[in-house]
């Protein structure tokens, strides 16, 4: 942990787009704070690049504070850096030291494929939950919220799994490039609320069917995913998936 | 006449939207599947109205700049939702609720629109649960609650502090039912560029994809921006970095009014500014002062590490100066409480701009009630502390972590450094009753629009607006308009009205690329928000609005002759889209200048300092102020002001007191 500023060398993947090839390129950064946040630093050296007349580096990123689940970086080869529990973007320069060498490369995983730089496309995602990630409920249709009484255990267990937030670091960490976390995680919040049983059977098969159409890769139990969830997703949200699944194709 | 018409409807407040849902024209199922509905926006406002419009059957086309319409910035709202449920039998009402909001707005809100927002703030609650958002609960299954600024009862429904991020992917499910039914289409990593108007309507917009950089054109029977609000004109703000005002702004040059420009929420605890790279800055969610206590040492200048400062010299200046309301007044009260300190030099941390928030006692408190529910009879101080601290991360957990994250320090051992920062515009397009802009067709929900906060917004009521916004009154309000455009066929995007907007769009990003300056689009991004912080932020007065005014024009000057954009037009390239969006804000700030420097009077957020009370309270004009500021965009940075009346029927207008 640094507390004094510091000069890095960064190398840094480059990719024009999704057709033309990529590779490393390395980038001296100087005088960096500790206090700055990864994404600040790379926005020192985007600026740096800009004065020098060279494009900077297409990154995704919006709140910068852990929520939109939109930064998404491989650093030093791993998904959102060395840090547990955290996102790209909460991770702050003090994680680092004077003259390190640090490796930036985007999420990899065939489902996700690069559109420029650190960018990538994880719209799959969408497509499934709009395949089963929801409790079919009209607006204007609900009783009360308090007619449906749900133990405190259950609620707060739902709200665990609802608190992922879409980030991909689970599939880029995976080596088979699995979804599974995160589809279990959404089929997860729904089985575990009252809510959620009506649709259970049919959430879990659908929403597994796109997971396979997309091209993600199978769970091999490895647990890389839980470790390097920002969100500390289980891996109990992966067995509960499993039994779901299974449960539905036996009807 | 004036040629704005707030279009409430008339009657009794209590009966006003009753009355208005039972007799507003209908649009009848066959010709709702003819009728296409442009949204802008998939933030709570957005998805919500999108999902319910789907669900109505219209056909509908979603719009978001981000990567998935789950990531709109509504996602990091923190605190809560309020909601008219009267849960703790603490006596709340629609009437309550109704009453604070006005109230809290310093009296600059619509009485009509913030009696509907009372009155269907139950129904959002109710929605959320049926479709599986987790909000907190209690042992025995109910939902919780808790209490926000500017209240006195507990009517603030959440989730952990990720209360946004609940309410949000329950919107955004129910968005993605509809995408997986065919009702919606969905355009991710778009941005709106322009707004198309065919005969005084909005008939559609210009679209660019952020991927491929080409420009589309998509018609519309009627447009919803619903893209939030606009405080990263300050470069520094709690919002996320893709905040922009470029949709609304493009509808303002269009022939849509802005209301209230000035009006800017200050929120008081946020993480304190550590040095020039800073980015953004990180909101400390309000609930936090339900259980914090905030103070500053009574020394000026004291340089003792907090713990070290004993109880007797700490000053809890909102305890003292605010007793009925203490650490919850709302926010604009606090902020300026927190710089009326600092300022006079009892500031702390480094940079002595900042104040403490202090969980010492809340710790303490909860220890001795946990202890006694686990029938310990004689808790160690540890066990105290531990037992407190428990409690504590459950309540607000993931908000410790993330000051912890940023600043390096434990707040479980050292009270938080907390200073103001931008955070909310109440300010946005003007809209009447039924959410509709002054350009007919084009509506504005959630932030974007002006309209239920007044001069001033409280805790947890942004999130009930965008929801209230989007379940519950569009969809009967977009019927007043739609029931006569049934007969209008879709319009051929080859219409010239299309073709000259994306012409328009093309010049401009053409210019972009061809100054060739030498600075980059944050650098004057940064400068603006100095201008904008240092004299129309927390304090304005008549001086520093019209330096502001003319350091504006010049540096929007300096913009357009030595900018340096790189790259092409044709691919991804987020520096051309940061482009767009300050050279928006460049207009826009002026504006809010202009708005401020005109409002002579002191009222919520807006405080300018020739107008204050002997005690530094905020001194309104209702005599010459009681107005809504809608301003019409005459081209080439020309404003005229109209003015919609605020009339108090319900209410009696009142100085605002928290004491
Ligand atoms: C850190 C933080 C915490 C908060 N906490 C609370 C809280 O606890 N309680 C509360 O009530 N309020 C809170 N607020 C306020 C509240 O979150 C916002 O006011 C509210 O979520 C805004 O919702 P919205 O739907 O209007 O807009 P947003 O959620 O901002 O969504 C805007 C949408 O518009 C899209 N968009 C914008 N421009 C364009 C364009 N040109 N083209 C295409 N798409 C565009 C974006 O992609 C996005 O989808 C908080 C705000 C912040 C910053
Ligand atoms: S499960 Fe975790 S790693 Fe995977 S998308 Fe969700 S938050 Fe990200
Ligand atoms: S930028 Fe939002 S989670 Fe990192």
């Amino acid at each position: 942990m640094s507390t004094g500023n510091m000069n890095l060398t960064l190398k840094i993947w480059r990719q024009k787009n999704g057709k033309e090839a990529g590779n490393l390129v390395s980038y001296q950064v100087k005088d960096i704070s500790p206090d700055m946040s990864f994404l600040e630093m790379i926005d020192v050296l985007n600026e740096q690049l800009i004065n020098k007349g060279d494009e900077s580096i297409a990154f995704d990123h919006d709140c910068r504070e852990g929520i939109c689940g939109m930064c998404s970086m491989f650093i030093n080869g791993r998904a959102h850096g060395p840090k547990e529990g955290i996102t790209t973007c909460q991770l702050h320069m003090r994680s680092f030291k004077d003259g390190d060498t640090i490796v930036v490369e985007p999420w990899r995983a065939a489902s996700f494929p690069v559109i420029k730089d650190l960018t990538v496309d994880r719209s799959a995602f969408d497509r499934i939950i709009a395949k089963g990630g929801y409790i079919s409920v009209n607006t204007g249709n609900a009783q009360d919220a308090n007619n449906i009484p749900i133990p405190k255990t259950e609620a707060d267990a739902a709200f665990n799994a609802a608190a992922c937030i879409g980030c991909g670091a689970c599939v880029a960490t995976c080596k088979n490039s699995s979804a599974m976390l995160f589809v279990a995680a959404k089929i997860s919040q729904f089985a575990l609320l009252p809510q959620g049983q009506v649709e259970r059977e049919t959430r879990a098969l659908n929403m597994v069917n796109q997971m396979d159409e997309e091209g993600f890769g199978n769970c091999t139990n490895t647990g890389a995913c839980e470790v390097e969830c920002p969100k500390g997703i289980s891996l109990e949200n992966i067995a509960r998936m499993n039994r779901e699944f299974y449960l539905a194709n036996i009807k | 006449m004036s040629k704005i018409e707030s279009n409430i409807p008339e009657g009794n407040l209590e009966q006003k939207w009753s009355k208005y849902k039972s007799t507003v024209a209908l649009v009848n199922p066959a010709n709702k599947r003819s009728l296409e509905i442009i949204v802008i926006g998939s933030g709570l406002a957005g998805s919500s109205a999108a999902a319910s419009l789907a669900e109505m059957g219209y056909k509908v086309k979603v719009f978001c700049f981000q990567d998935s319409p789950r990531r709109a910035h509504s996602i990091a709202a923190q605190g809560g939702i309020n909601a008219a449920k009267n849960y703790q039998n603490d006596g709340d009402s629609t009437y309550r609720l109704f009453y604070d909001t006005i109230k809290g707005g310093d009296y600059r809100a619509r009485e009509g629109n913030v009696h509907r927002l009372a009155e269907v703030s139950a129904n959002i609650i109710d929605q959320c649960v049926a479709q599986g958002v987790p909000l907190a609960r209690e042992y025995g299954g109910m939902l919780s609650n808790r209490s926000f600024g500017g209240t006195q009862v507990q009517r603030t429904f959440y989730a952990a502090g990720q209360t946004g991020q609940q309410l949000l992917l329950g919107a955004y499910s129910a968005l993605e039912r509809q995408v997986g039914l065919g009702a919606v289409e969905m355009y991710s990593r778009h941005e709106m560029l322009e707004v198309v108007i065919i005969d005084g309507k909005a008939r559609g917009i210009i679209a660019r994809d952020l991927v491929n950089g080409k420009l589309e054109r998509h018609f519309g029977h009627a447009v919803l921006l619903c893209t939030g609000g606009y405080g990263n004109v300050f470069y520094l703000s709690t919002n996320a970095m893709g905040s922009n005002v470029t949709a609304a702004w493009k509808a303002h040059k269009r022939g849509a009014f802005f209301g209230n420009p000035c009006y800017t929420q200050i929120h008081p605890t946020c993480i304190p500014v550590s040095g020039d790279h800073q980015s953004k800055l990180t909101l400390m969610s309000e609930s936090l002062r339900n259980d914090g206590r905030i103070w500053v040492p009574k020394k000026q200048g004291d340089t003792r590490k907090a713990n070290e400062i004993p109880e007797e010299e700490r000053d809890y200046y909102l305890e003292r100066r605010y007793p009925a309301f203490g650490n919850l007044v709302p926010r604009d009260v606090a902020s300026r409480a927190a710089k009326e300190r600092c300022d006079a030099g009892f500031g702390v941390g480094n940079s002595k701009m900042a104040v403490y928030l202090d969980y010492k006692a809340a710790i303490d408190r909860y220890g001795k009630t946990q202890a006694k529910k686990l029938n310990i009879d004689n808790p160690t101080a540890e066990q105290l502390s531990e037992f407190g601290k428990q409690v504590v991360q459950e309540k607000y957990g993931n908000l410790f972590e993330m000051y912890d994250q940023i600043t390096g320090e434990n707040p479980y051992e050292v009270p938080m450094r907390i200073y103001p920062a931008v955070h909310y515009t109440m300010g946005g397009l003007w809209v009447d009753y039924n959410l509709m802009t002054t350009v007919p067709g084009m509506y504005a929900l959630g932030e974007a629009n002006f309209s239920d906060h007044g001069a001033n917004r409280l805790g947890a009521s942004a999130l009930m607006q965008g929801l209230a916004d989007g379940y519950f009154v569009i969809p009967y309000t977009i019927g007043a308009y739609l029931s006569k455009e049934i007969s209008v066929k879709p319009i051929s995007t080859d219409h010239e009205a299309f073709v000259n907007a994306e012409n328009d769009v093309r010049t401009i990003i053409d210019k972009f690329f061809s100054i060739k300056g030498t600075k980059s689009v944050d650098h004057f991004h940064k400068r603006l928000g100095k201008i904008m912080w240092g004299k129309c932020g927390m304090a304005r007065n008549e001086k520093g609005l019209e330096e502001a005014i003319q350091e504006i024009r010049v540096l929007r000057e300096e913009f357009w002759t030595d900018l340096r954009v790189l790259g092409t037009p044709n691919e991804f390239n987020p520096e051309l889209e940061k482009a767009g969006r300050v050279a928006d804000f460049l207009e826009l700030g002026e504006l809010m200048c202009i708005d401020a420097l005109n409002r002579n009077e002191s009222c919520g957020g807006h405080f300018r300092e020739e107008y204050q009370t002997d005690e530094g309270e905020a001194n309104r004009d209702d005599v010459n102020f009681s107005y809504v500021a809608a301003w019409e965009n005459k081209g080439n940075n020309n404003y005229e002001l109209h003015k919609e009346e605020l009339k108090f029927e319900a209410i009696k207008i009142a100085a605002r007191s928290y004491k």
